[in-house]
């Protein structure tokens, strides 16, 4: 059988390949810079290609920023760890523990996750303070798990949604109760569910500057904070921030790359719709 | 049966710690903001441990919308509706079209899909801080068609002056009437060819009255200002709606792919049969199938533009008055200026648009989750 070329099919090539080249061409620009020495940065010439590599940008970006970097890396595991962990027992409830005005309950919870977070900072920032949380890093775990909560217990209601119930009323005829139904039935069957939640709160998470900017002192910025810093005002040379914006993109584009199975689901799982 | 309730209470007590954590933090919190924004909470008090607050009503809205000094509150809110429009616009169409181009299953789809998408993982400083390169005067995508053997173009993406759309915020109530009565007539006439009698009656009807009715004696609605104010879409503005786009068009496909995945193949087979062509078969069939994903991505973006603060900061800084945005306001207002009372009811404004979206969204999402059982 040989295979017909329509004018179709080559005019779909035609505009993916230019679509490719638009969506790749931030990614081009940013590396091509970034390996540039300073002085070879120039406006009109900044799409050429480097006339030599010069690599030495990202070790000097990656000592400025590794305060920030080590922060973020804090920061990401612990939020990710606990609000999953949570949102896991949550969704469990959620899903296999109805009871009256649970349905509401979860509503209410979804509420927070669409909520511009400016309406909750003032408070927050006081209620940190109050606390003698503010300008650290457990102060920001704390908001991202609080905040966290509504997007890993929708994740997990829906993914607990597809464990039959009948497995779980057999177990309880067996005598298994709550907890013990959770470690030996339900828990064991979330491993997705758990990569699907970490992934995406671990993005969410890496990628905050909000919060980052406004809950913490210097030596405790995320590396959000600490890019918009290196880069901001009138940045001398462009060759260090656009090393920075690799290093600060590095991990969760692995993650996306790699991956990207699961963290497409997270992205469906967002959109609330089953 | 008692082993059964027990349980039940179990399950209740794990749940507590995270009920109380979201009423304490969002509706506590959102609370909070609330009578912050009708208080005279600024200046020294604002650092001091035990401040002094007064209740002072509703002046601090009213300053908001009508003072002299707020200007800049009422460009930037206008920025925000231009940029939500032109996003959802950009993202939405975009998204649909690259989703209904790899729904024809070109090869390497996996490899397309992961291109389209690898801007949804990064962070809008790292995004804000490429494009800000990207978008330079006199370098980055002004020189593109250089390369294609055309002349260079000299747009300022993020610093341009220009304004265009420009009205008076004076004449704010009548040109809020106007816009129903725009959209009740488009709704009419979207509706007409279903439902003729109805659209008349529920559409057609009262928009052109409404416009009338506004054209003869809009006059005599009230000002919303004591002097003119003009505000129109600043241009600045664009560079930064097409780095939101670019970002996010790859959400809006993959959001449309599993809503084309998800249609049977029979379904499609029978559009073809019955004579329709591709196009015929996305507008007429898969796309109104969709509905329910188009609002889940209006609801997302929309409120992705209102909250948008990061982007902005990185691509022109917070100081930039013609790209400002309410987000940003807030920042400044709250945590530079001191004045606390008026960043809680620029939040609260944000929070009300937001919620005008979020809160039927939710509500009916309710109502399904509670049918469906």
């Amino acid at each position: 059988m040989t295979r017909r070329i329509s004018f179709g099919t080559v005019l779909l090539y035609l505009v993916l390949a230019v679509l490719v080249v638009v969506y790749l061409l931030p990614a081009y620009m940013a590396v091509v810079t970034s390996l540039k020495l300073p002085n070879e940065i120039t406006l009109p010439r900044a799409w050429e290609f480097p006339s030599t590599l010069n690599w030495s940008s990202f070790s000097e970006a990656l000592a400025l920023l590794k305060p920030n970097l080590v922060n973020s890396v804090i920061l990401t595991i612990c939020a990710t760890a606990l609000s999953t962990v949570l949102g896991s027992l949550n969704g469990y409830v959620f899903s296999k523990w109805k009871f009256k005005g649970s349905e509401v309950i979860f509503t209410l919870f979804l509420f927070g996750m669409f909520i511009p977070y400016q309406v909750i900072l003032i408070p927050l920032f006081q209620t940190l303070r109050a606390m003698n949380l503010y300008g650290g890093l457990p102060g920001l775990i704390l908001a991202h798990v609080v905040y966290g909560l509504p997007i890993t217990s929708l994740i997990f209601r829906n993914f607990y949604a597809q464990i039959p119930t009948a497995l779980i009323e057999s177990a309880r005829l067996d005598g298994a109760g709550f907890f013990s139904i959770y470690t030996r039935i339900v828990f064991p069957l979330s491993i997705p569910g758990f990569v699907v939640t970490s992934l995406w709160q671990f993005t969410q998470v890496w990628n905050e500057f909000l919060w980052g900017i406004c809950l913490t002192r210097h030596s405790e910025n995320p590396i959000t904070v600490g890019l918009a810093q290196l880069a901001g005002g009138q940045a001398v040379s462009w060759n260090l921030p656009m090393a920075g914006s690799i290093l600060a993109a590095i991990p969760v584009l692995c993650i996306y790359v790699f991956l990207g199975r699961y963290f497409i689901r997270g992205l469906l799982a967002g959109s609330v719709k089953e | 049966m008692r082993e059964v309730s027990r349980d039940r209470i179990k399950a209740f007590i794990t749940l507590l710690p995270s009920v109380v954590l979201i009423g304490v933090f969002v509706y506590g919190f959102i609370g909070n903001t609330v009578w912050i924004s009708m208080t005279d909470w600024r200046g020294g008090a604002a650092l001091s441990e035990n401040p002094v607050k007064n209740f002072i009503g509703m002046q601090n809205y009213v300053e908001l919308f009508s003072g002299f000094l707020d200007g800049r509150f009422r460009q930037d809110l206008v920025n925000a509706v231009y940029y939500s429009v032109l996003l959802l616009v950009g993202a939405v169409g975009i998204g649909m079209f690259i989703a209904i181009l790899l729904d024809r299953k070109p090869r390497g789809e996996d490899f397309l899909r992961t291109v389209f998408l690898y801007p949804m993982s990064l962070s809008f400083i790292v995004t804000g801080t490429i494009w800000r390169w990207l978008l330079a005067p006199q370098g980055g995508v002004n020189l593109l068609p250089t390369y294609l053997g055309g002349k260079a173009l000299d747009f300022q993406w993020l610093s341009s002056m220009k304004t265009v759309l420009l009205f008076d915020w004076q004449n704010l109530f009548p040109i809020l009437l106007y816009l129903a009565a725009f959209v009740l007539i488009l709704l009419g006439l979207g509706k007409l060819r279903r439902d003729p009698s109805r659209a008349f009656k529920h559409y057609l009807v009262p928009g052109v009255v409404l416009g009338a009715v506004v054209w003869l004696f809009g006059d005599l609605l009230p000002r919303a200002l004591f002097m003119e104010e003009e505000h129109g879409f600043n241009l600045a503005t664009l560079g930064i709606i097409l780095a939101t786009i670019w970002q996010y068009s790859g959400y809006t496909m993959a959001l449309y792919l599993a809503g084309f995945n998800g249609i049977s193949q029979d379904l499609m087979d029978a559009a073809r049969l019955d004579g329709a062509s591709d196009f015929d078969y996305y507008m007429h069939v898969a796309i109104p199938m969709l509905k329910p994903i188009t609002i889940s991505a209006v609801i997302i973006l929309s409120h992705i533009s209102l909250k948008m603060f990061d982007l902005i900061f990185a691509m022109t800084g917070p100081d930039n008055a013609a790209t400002g945005h309410p987000a940003l306001d807030m920042y400044l207002t709250t945590f530079r200026a001191n004045d606390f009372a008026k960043g809680a009811a620029i939040a609260i404004v944000l929070f009300l648009v937001a919620g005008t979206f979020i809160i039927p969204y939710l509500v009916t999402s309710y109502r399904q989750r509670r049918n469906a059982r």
